[in-house]
């Protein structure tokens, strides 16, 4: 287990509503910083500002070796070598990156060396029904553009995988199958070598969302065995506005660029234009490098902490929402309970409860100071799967503490007091 | 604020009884329908007007979502069925300032306007709400310009 965290997050300090002390517990949303990152943030614009990779000065210098380390320490985060972390925008910004990349590609980009990224008519693109808008959408358009099918793997009516589907919907016709780490719902983890063992029979690219695994599970892309994947920082304790895509090398090189801007290029004329390699040649323009520091400083936090630590700290806090949920009359827990004691599911806990609209649910929570976050978190079809239009999802990180989870199981409680739905 | 006084019996009350639920046809020349999504939860309703003259006679709707939207479309229905369509608008102008009021009351002349609508004047307090309290009226906003459109329509195609 984890040491008490919270004082160094200083917004978990405030008083909210009437001078109640904040339980966070919306990190699956987004998580808060510790001062590490907010100093680290802070010092780059107080004592490196300058512009990357461009000009001889010695701002220029220092900023740059800035930006440049910090990829190196997001890289050792996930196990991966520097020049194989793109800086995106966010992880949305980092699964369009490759989806567009594929269009590209499809409509001629790349030369010979893309060939594997393209995609047409008797093509088909695999995801899963428990996606995150963000992983869903990008390959929806990637299809409607080239003719492409879009097929996916279904959900069992609890909300898990169906791991016996896996080989019938990834075909041989598969050339790229993107599937989450870990469901922001269910808080279920992936069976990765599952799906990327068929893909690879198949001979399929893997993309792997990464959002709700490396801000809370030990993760190593080499031990995975996918080809790319996205993550965003805000969700892993750093600053938004930056993420990354992981991918790699051969394939990152091959990958046609979709955003065209200086910096990435190696030589332009007014007719044409040679891209630089990976990953400059995905960093068109000027980068959030104070915001890569800062998630630098976010992969440096959590490194120190043990991400084995971290894994069982939130695996605790998970066995008590998960177990108070599940246990509680008149609440349904989305998902698996999730066995006890290992890190096969999240430190989140979706709920509905029966009779009260989870706005509601909601609104009685963060009168307690409670916060969660209500409504279908990005995932429509997989509530839809479920049955219900959203629930409530409490999500933990590294300073949440078991107190924080039981007081989200006694307002469930007093929830249904409120609305009248209590036995 | 208190969860009580955001949640006030009144508002309850009518986010289980539904006044005017049902989405049943209506057969006036003069009508309107409109589907509203609350985009951050996924709320829907859908609403049925029938304008005779300057009387919104007729509102029917069907809706799922939380008990500050089911409540204020139970609550509008209630309201303004068989009132003048000035009266409509009046009332509507008056919730919409109650909404951005941040929790204070309106005038007395308003809030006899909105009669029990104002109960919900605790949900002015919370922005994240007042999407839910409105989904009902912007269907009824927009539902009534449909109606009104087609008594245009039918006023020309009366005197023609």
């Amino acid at each position: 287990m984890l040491p008490d965290l919270r004082d160094d997050f200083p917004l978990l300090a405030r008083k909210v509503r009437n001078g109640r002390s904040l339980v966070y517990l919306d990190s699956g949303a987004t998580a808060q910083k510790p001062r590490a990152v907010l100093e680290a943030e802070d010092a780059f614009y107080r004592e490196h500002n300058g512009a990357v990779a461009r000009g001889a000065h010695i701002l220029a210098e220092e900023a740059t070796e800035a930006f440049e380390s910090a990829r190196a320490d997001v890289a050792e985060l996930i196990g991966a070598a520097a020049d194989e972390v793109v800086w995106t925008s966010g992880a949305t910004a980092a699964i369009n990156l490759v989806a567009n990349g594929m269009l590209q590609a499809s409509l001629g980009a790349g030369g010979a060396e893309a060939e594997r990224f393209r995609v047409g008519p008797g093509d088909r693109i695999v995801v899963t029904e428990l996606e995150h808008h963000a992983n869903l959408i990008p390959w929806q358009q990637l299809a409607a553009r080239t003719g492409a099918e879009l097929a996916w793997i279904p959900v069992d009516d609890a909300g898990g995988l169906r791991y016996d589907e896996v080989a019938s919907v990834i075909t041989p016709a598969t050339r790229v199958v993107a599937f989450s780490h870990a469901s922001n719902v269910t808080g279920a983890v992936t069976d990765v070598e599952a799906i990327v063992h068929r893909a690879r029979e198949v001979g399929a690219i893997t993309v792997l969302d990464g959002c709700q695994s490396v801000p809370h599970l030990p993760v190593n892309v080499a031990e995975l065995g996918v080809d790319l994947m996205a993550f965003s920082g805000h969700k892993m304790l750093g600053p938004t506005g930056i993420g990354a895509l992981w991918g790699r090398k051969d394939l990152l090189d091959a990958l046609p660029p979709s955003q065209f801007g200086g910096s990435a290029i190696r030589v332009v004329t007014m007719e044409t234009t040679t891209w630089l390699d990976a990953p400059q040649r995905f960093e068109p323009g000027t980068q959030p490098v104070a915001q890569a520091v800062g998630m630098a400083a976010a992969a440096r936090y959590l490194m120190d902490l043990g991400m084995e630590d971290v894994a069982r700290h939130e695996a605790r806090i998970a066995q008590i929402l998960r177990e108070g949920a599940a246990e509680m009359p008149g609440v349904r827990l989305l998902g698996p309970i999730g066995d006890p004691g290992s890190i096969d599911v999240l430190g989140l806990a979706a709920v509905v409860v029966d009779g009260v609209h989870a706005h509601d649910v909601g609104q009685v929570l963060d009168d307690r100071g409670i916060t969660v976050r209500v409504g279908h978190h990005c995932a429509q079809p997989l509530h839809r799967r479920l049955g219900v239009t959203g629930s409530t999802r409490a999500s933990a990180h590294v300073y949440t503490t078991e107190d924080d989870a039981h007081a989200f199981i006694e307002a469930l409680a007093a929830v249904r007091e409120f609305f009248g739905v209590a036995a | 604020m208190s969860l009580e006084s955001m949640y006030q019996q009144v508002i309850m009350d009518h986010a289980r009884e539904g006044h005017g639920r049902g989405l049943v046809e209506i057969d006036l020349p003069h009508r309107g329908e409109s589907h509203q999504v609350n985009t951050t939860c996924g709320d829907e309703v859908t609403l049925r007007v029938g304008v005779e003259g300057d009387t919104l006679a007729r509102i029917a709707w069907e809706g799922q979502g939380c008990s500050i939207s089911q409540a204020s479309i139970s609550v509008l229905s209630e309201l303004l069925e068989g009132e003048s369509l000035a009266t409509a608008d009046e009332t509507f102008e008056a919730f919409r300032a109650l909404m951005q009021s941040k929790g204070e009351h309106l005038d007395e002349e308003r809030e006899d306007l909105l009669g029990d609508a104002t109960a919900f004047v605790g949900v002015g307090k919370y922005p994240a709400r007042i999407k839910c309290a409105l989904l009902g009226w912007m269907a009824l906003q927009d539902a009534l310009i449909q109606a009104r459109g087609a008594s245009s329509a039918g006023a020309e195609g009366g005197t023609a």
